[in-house]
């Protein structure tokens, strides 16, 4: 039987989060809800499951389990991003980050790499690529492989290309990949400047100090206390005037973190710690 | 078709308005927004398709013509009345139980991000019989499947007369899967928005 399209109760909703996070140990229970019904009714769709399959299938089935986990995680990234977002780092921060001996960025929520390898090329067309140190964490850890990989299909670099164009960075794209058949190689250059690894915003706890931390278009998947207690995170994360930068739909909503970060580009919402 | 009282009715008790269009819908909206007196008492949304990297250029246009205060959605921002919203460029907009948007970068639907759809399903769940919305003219199919979810939710729905249309396939295929409560000329549409 097919399940009745479209209906997915809450109490139901919430049964899943509970057996998600009892026998996969991911906590989804602080995600926006909206947005997390709707992945989970995509895949019952898309697999013909009813909510009691997907129950069995979710307890049973640890390859379904990633899969579930790749649907509703949404991995959906894009190199240069933003274009004016990168615009903004290239005048706003990377002239206040290159006086650092050492940079380490923090790219939180990484998915499958490609904001990792634009905020490499950045640091390099800065002359900044010896003392720059990039971090990409993210929950899924076939995300993460992809991400050491390094390699898109060149219908996605054909988009990213025109990102690349409007970031004002000089060259092309292609200038820091290798294209071979229907997939382009990020240089092999840029790659030991970038470590991968496994990282749950929602569990874990800090790892490093850096000096800049990007999370962009993660905090929409999660409702306003995550946001905080993520926020906390960051901040304790943060080297002293280290900069915070947030996708360009996302704020710091909280009281008490916006007295403890002053606003650097109020279009591009990137911050900078301030002492408290 | 004249206006009967069961739509003004049911506009009338709607505590929000969603508008959704596409090619061809921007001009119409645009008017409806110039139209629209300061206290209108509801919550405005509207999802229109546009390209990515193609800056907010809607969004001054319209607050510059609008008396209403006119945002562009911001994530986890509170809903409110006598505001007119905008779903930004490359998301998909959602409206959550607790009444604030909610903001997601998943894969397009109908090659569209913002989708009609999306932000049409969620609205249903939330607004149920307090809310109208009308589809306009566009190229595609997005927004009918929100707006029979929508009109299942016992929302007042309304599409666009296709004769109107600029572009009547998004139109057709509203009303070819009954999403529609009423079928109304651009004229009624601006006759029954005018009624307060």
């Amino acid at each position: 039987m097919i399940s009745q399209q479209g209906i997915l109760p809450a109490p139901q909703l919430d049964e899943l989060i509970d057996l998600i996070k009892k026998i996969h140990g991911f906590d989804f229970s602080a995600y926006s809800k909206a947005s997390l019904k709707r992945r989970v009714l995509r895949i019952m769709q898309n697999k013909r499951l009813e909510f009691y399959d997907l129950k069995h299938i979710l307890v049973n089935d640890r390859a379904f389990f990633q899969e579930f986990l790749d649907e509703v995680t949404v991995n959906v990234t894009e190199m240069f991003r933003d274009p004016s977002f990168y615009k903004a780092l290239n005048s706003q921060v990377i002239p206040y980050l290159s006086t650092y001996q050492h940079i380490k960025i923090w790219s939180a929520g990484c998915a499958s790499g490609e904001e990792v390898y634009s905020l490499t090329i950045l640091m390099r067309e800065a002359g900044l690529s010896k003392k720059s140190f990039i971090y990409g964490t993210d929950i899924n850890t076939e995300m993460l492989k992809e991400a050491r990989r390094g390699i898109y299909s060149l219908k996605k670099i054909k988009s990213y290309a025109e990102n690349y164009q409007y970031s004002g960075l000089k060259g092309s794209l292609t200038d820091h990949f290798t294209i071979m058949y229907d997939a382009a190689t990020i240089h092999s250059e840029l790659k030991p400047n970038t470590l991968f690894s496994i990282h749950n915003l929602v569990s874990d706890a800090i790892f490093n100090e850096f000096q800049m931390i990007t999370c962009r278009n993660v905090f929409i998947y999660f409702e306003t206390e995550l946001q905080e207690k993520v926020l906390e995170l960051f901040y304790n994360s943060l080297s002293p005037f280290g900069f915070l930068c947030m996708g360009s739909k996302e704020t710091i909503r909280s009281d008490k973190f916006k007295k403890k970060f002053k606003v650097i580009n109020s279009k591009e919402n990137i911050y900078q710690k301030i002492a408290t | 078709m004249p206006l009967d009282n069961n739509i003004i009715q049911r506009w009338q008790k709607s505590e929000v308005l969603l508008l959704g269009g596409s090619a061809g819908s921007f001009n119409l909206i645009f008017q409806i927004v110039k139209n629209f007196e300061a206290n209108l008492n509801k919550t405005v949304i509207i999802v229109i398709h546009r390209k990515k990297n193609f800056f907010s250029e809607i969004e001054k246009l319209f607050a510059n013509n609008s008396r209403m205060p006119l945002k562009e959605i911001s994530d986890k921002e509170l809903i409110k009345k006598n505001t007119i919203f905008i779903a930004p460029a490359n998301y998909h907009t959602l409206i959550e139980k607790e009444k604030c948007f909610s903001l997601d970068v998943s894969e397009a639907v109908w090659y569209s991000r913002p989708s009609i759809d999306v932000t049409f399903e969620s609205a249903a769940e939330v607004y149920k019989d307090n809310c109208t919305a009308i589809l306009f003219s566009g190229a595609n199919q997005d927004g009918a499947e929100g707006l029979l979810k929508l009109r299942d939710c016992g929302s007042l729905t309304i599409v666009q007369d296709p004769v109107d249309a600029e572009m009547p396939q998004m139109p057709y295929a509203a009303i070819e899967i009954k999403a529609a409560d009423y079928i109304l000329r651009t004229n009624d549409i601006f006759e029954l928005l005018k009624t307060q």
